[in-house]
């Protein structure tokens, strides 16, 4: 198997936009969870748990990349416990100080599945959407599958008439000047087949939102094709979110950035 | 292109193309009626856009789902987890 996932990963970097690397036979298929945390020593474990379920019941090969950026509150411990409890073939912990986008970059390096997933390990993104992702993927053999919060009976839970509202006025801003064709510009729980996301990250400078947004901009512009599924996204389980004006501020000057330079 | 390229060559031309034929350069010769309605057309353009962008706003946010059940489906998961690891070993 290590050698079949191995010539995919070459026959797809050299392909262009309109070529497809042939569907996997699902059986070789598997699915590298990217995982970054940072002071998730609550939240770890019970994403693992609900990932550990999911695969196990929709019966997919898959592995967790744990990416710790030097947590001060024991989240590398959790990690490490899970990995004795389940194994170091589905769980393995990276530690790395750095961040986000180098995170994924870090995890990619070690992960040896054929397919990435990307998601908050802070509960917000359930695990239970995996299977949906994968089926979507495998419906239109798409390069990237994208949760949307903002379509079908995708929805949020915990946001108050303000939060939805500011969610909802940049996510039409981000419709209006990128005309990204995705409903959710800047979610962050999504599918890409693994050299798919190499090829975006060589690509992508920015962090935070701003990365989210630009990977689907940049996949666009090279043709790639991207499905949708709809999410539910639970927020304030435990700690809170805030959204300050420093990120408001962020937001648009990546948006602009985008917006000037793509 | 950029997408900043394509909003600003595409509103140059409107605006090239409207002010032709508010000072009818091409002297075609339109009626005072077509002239009135020409005129103010970029203003009533904007507060259509406005208008649309609202309402669109005012829909969308009226229609973004609470997932109840999902955060409470979440919820059981979290105690049922946190029963079963501490079972397999894991200490918090």
């Amino acid at each position: 198997m290590a050698s079949h996932s191995a010539s995919l990963t070459s026959a797809g970097s050299q392909r262009r936009g309109g070529e497809k690397a042939p569907a996997e036979p699902a059986g070789a298929d598997k699915y590298s969870v990217l995982l970054p945390t940072y002071n998730e020593r609550e939240n770890l474990p019970l994403v693992v748990w609900l990932l550990v379920k999911s695969f196990e019941e929709s019966g997919n090969n898959y592995e967790i990349i744990v990416i710790d950026d030097g947590s001060p509150d024991g989240t590398q411990e959790v990690a490490q416990q899970l990995e004795k409890i389940y194994g170091s073939d589905k769980i393995l912990l990276r530690p790395r100080a750095k961040k986000l986008g180098l995170a994924y970059i870090h995890g990619m390096q070690h992960a040896t599945g054929n397919f990435i997933i990307i998601m908050d390990a802070d509960l917000s993104h359930h695990p239970k959407f995996i299977p949906e992702f994968i089926r979507k993927q495998r419906e239109g053999n798409f390069d990237i599958v994208s949760g949307t919060r903002y379509k079908g009976n995708g929805g949020v839970y915990g946001w108050d008439l303000k939060r939805k509202f500011i969610s909802r006025g940049a996510n039409f801003l981000t419709q209006i000047l990128l005309r990204p064709g995705v409903s959710d510009l800047t979610g962050s729980f999504r599918l890409y087949r693994k050299d798919v996301l190499q090829k975006l990250m060589e690509k992508c400078i920015s962090k935070g939102y701003v990365f989210q947004m630009e990977m689907i901009v940049r996949a666009r512009q090279l043709n790639f094709t991207i499905g949708e599924v709809p999410i539910s996204f639970v927020d304030r389980v435990y700690g809170e979110s805030k959204l300050g004006g420093n990120e408001i501020v962020s937001f648009l000057k990546g948006l602009l950035t985008l917006f000037a330079t793509t | 292109m950029t997408k900043l390229e394509q909003w600003v060559s595409t509103l140059l031309v409107l605006m090239l193309v409207w002010l032709c034929l508010v000072q009818d350069l091409l002297n075609l010769g339109y009626s005072k009626k077509f002239h009135d309605v020409l005129v103010p057309l970029p203003v009533y353009l904007l507060v259509t856009a406005g208008s649309y962008t609202l309402g669109t706003l005012g829909f969308r946010l009226a229609n973004f789902n609470d997932c109840e059940e999902a955060a409470q489906e979440l919820f059981m998961q979290i105690q049922e987890a946190k029963a079963d690891l501490a079972s397999k070993g894991l200490t918090l």
